[in-house]
């Protein structure tokens, strides 16, 4: 749902290495190197594991729940409160790192599931062609068209509980159309290379040969796809959060927000309220999309010299 | 162009029948039904009362009929226009509740849609030209496109509304006005209506820039530009035909984008209390209001159908390969 457009897949995969494991294994360790000294995908890099870490570690050193009323209300950030306090005493850090929690596990699921339906819809359709390849490429366009945001504002309000798993999992469910769009074009190109007829006349299924052959040439490409794909995955759960419909049993960025909105902090001026969390989510998927940049200088060595 | 054309219908008629069928569905499978619901709000005082009320009420939804005819049922009300009764705002109806509502979400979109295209298609241009633009360019739009909806309103109302004290951040006009065709209600609307249009122009802006971007780079590197470029053509008509052709992707991804524009819209309409559907919606569901939420939604899918419609046909006019009947790549 966010940059369909964003690296063009037709660059990649031109490549087409013979996949061997000792050459995947020296690509591989060349990747990373390359990888390694790309200031774009360093700096994301560490912007990424940074907030990670916070969101991992930070709770183990906090000893009340995010909801407590365990401070002063409407504290300024500084001192006891790092970033100050709510309209009703309630400590902001201890909120921030505790969504940062759900926001990263939303991003990873909703983002696993996407890819998953994704690339297994493109793959298929790619590879296989004839009327599998229509009946998939009319399911995909379906669910292109169908407004996937205001679908998913009435799942969830007709949910009872909500939960981040659940909300990552239908979050999934309806933004892989335009992964699958992708990585069938890619299997296209893909599909009647030498090595591929060579895999059929060997015997291999299908399944195998996609597993086998296809898909190693675009791996850098399907990282990628994924990297995007978490990054939607997190503004999709802010903005579900934000009108009411997040986790219940959970605190999340965009819960952060919702709640600051509802209590007025904007007239209060209570701007430690929603700056933070808001410049979390700003911050993560913007290194995330930033290291997309990045990956794609590394994987593709024509744009490198720039 | 026919084959095009009959193609893309069977899709969007697919497509409305798969909406209209999840719309009639959700509210049926997920857990707890709207007759207790509107029992509970009842409040009953007589417990004997409740099974009176439970009959009538579903015979009322039609509830009571196999799902089946229900499923059938609703397709026809619909092809009558007929939405049911608001819960919310009882008596109204839903069509004309969300026709209301509709002009705001219109107003608010289609401007902010069309001029962030435009421009951003404009600035992603100009970036892959110049190396100092292209380095202010590409960070600013990766922070736009990364930056959540509702949050970028929320910060232009807390700044520009409250703390400068330029804009109203709330509402759709002020409540002491009656809405007519005056020169003073029509000042107060744009006022109410320019943050909430900000802020969706400000998120979709970066993504067409960096798309156009992206692409015209990649046009440039083509061999028909190397070629027209050995020619000795000028690199300005280089550059025009690099731009045409960019073109063609970015409109494929405005119709990509509608859905996610939408979402932004209802987002920032919460935001600004701004009387649209986004708003219509959010009430609904706090007001577990079902009609006017499946009324709204149906309404939005066919809205988003309408668009990509014309989307396509504009594709016809812009690209001639659906004209001659050749499917390019993958349509």
């Amino acid at each position: 749902m966010t940059q369909p457009a964003q690296t063009d897949p037709e660059v990649e995969g031109t490549k087409a290495a013979l996949p061997d494991a000792a050459a995947t294994t020296r690509k591989g360790s060349e990747t990373i190197y390359f990888a390694l000294r790309n200031p774009k995908v360093v700096g994301a890099l560490i912007v990424v594991l940074g907030f990670l870490a916070l969101g991992i570690f930070a709770p183990f050193f906090i000893d009340h729940r995010p909801t407590a009323y365990v401070g002063p209300p409407v504290q300024p950030p500084g001192g006891e409160w790092p970033l100050g306090t709510t309209l009703f005493g309630q400590d902001i850090f201890a909120q921030f790192v505790a969504g940062l929690r759900s926001t990263y596990l939303v991003g990873v699921l909703g983002g696993a599931v996407a890819a998953a339906i994704g690339m297994t819809v493109g793959f298929v359709a790619g590879y296989r062609g004839g009327w599998i390849d229509e009946l998939l490429n009319m399911l995909t366009n379906i669910v292109l068209v169908i407004p996937g945001f205001v679908v998913l504002i009435v799942i969830n309000a007709y949910l009872g509980t909500r939960s981040v798993p659940m909300q990552a999992l239908y979050i999934g469910i309806f933004s892989w159309p335009w992964v699958a769009r992708a990585v069938r074009s890619q299997t296209l190109t893909l599909r009647n290379r030498d090595f591929v007829d060579l895999a059929k006349l060997s015997g291999s299924s299908t399944g195998s040969i996609i597993r086998r052959e296809v898909a190693p040439n675009m791996y850098s490409y399907l990282f990628m796809t994924f990297v995007l794909l978490f990054g939607g995955a997190i503004l999709m759960a802010a903005s579900l959060d934000f009108i009411g419909l997040g986790p219940t049993d959970a605190m999340s960025l965009g819960l952060m927000m919702n709640q600051a909105a509802q209590n007025s902090a904007l007239h209060l001026g209570m701007w430690w309220w929603f700056v933070p969390p808001g410049l979390g989510i700003t911050t993560i998927v913007g290194a995330l999309y930033i290291m997309n940049v990045g990956l794609d200088e590394v994987f593709n060595p024509k744009l490198r010299e720039t | 162009m026919a084959t095009y054309l009959i193609r893309k219908l069977l899709i969007y008629a697919l497509t409305f029948v798969v909406a209209v069928s999840i719309n009639w569905a959700i509210p049926r499978m997920m857990p707890g039904d709207p007759v207790t619901r509107l029992i509970a709000r009842a409040n009953l005082s007589h417990p004997e009362a409740v099974e009176p009320m439970r009959n009538y009420y579903e015979a009322v939804f039609g509830l009571d009929l196999p799902l089946w005819q229900q499923y059938f049922n609703y397709w026809g009300a619909l092809f009558r226009g007929e939405m049911g009764i608001s819960v919310w705002l009882f008596p109204s109806e839903v069509s004309e509740v969300i026709w209301n509502a509709v002009p705001f979400t219109l107003a608010l979109m289609l401007p902010a849609i069309l001029l962030s295209w435009l421009v951003g298609n404009k600035v992603g241009a100009l970036a892959a030209r110049s190396k100092w633009l292209d380095n202010t360019v590409l960070p600013i739009g990766y922070l736009l496109t990364a930056t959540p909806y509702m949050w970028i309103a929320i910060l232009l109302a807390w700044f520009l509304g409250i703390v400068m004290g330029w804009f109203p951040v709330a509402g759709g006009y002020d409540f002491g006005l009656i809405p007519m065709w005056s020169w003073e209600f029509v000042v107060n609307l744009a006022t109410h209506w320019f943050l909430p249009f900000l802020s969706l122009f400000l998120v979709a802006l970066g993504g067409w820039a960096i798309g156009m971007r992206n692409v015209i780079i990649y046009e440039l590197e083509a061999d028909y530009a190397n070629y027209l470029e050995a020619l000795g053509a000028p690199r300005r008509l280089v550059r025009r035909y690099a731009y045409r052709n960019a073109l063609l992707p970015q409109i494929t991804g405005l119709a990509l984008q509608l859905g996610t524009v939408l979402g932004g819209a209802l987002v920032t309409e919460v935001v600004f209390a701004y009387p649209g559907l986004g708003y219509l919606i959010l009430n609904a569901i706090n007001n577990q209001d079902l009609f006017l939420l499946q009324g709204a939604l149906l309404f939005v899918v066919v809205g988003v159908l309408i668009a990509n419609f014309i989307i396509d046909l504009l594709y016809i006019v812009v690209d001639p390969r659906t004209r001659t009947g050749l499917q390019g790549g993958t349509s």
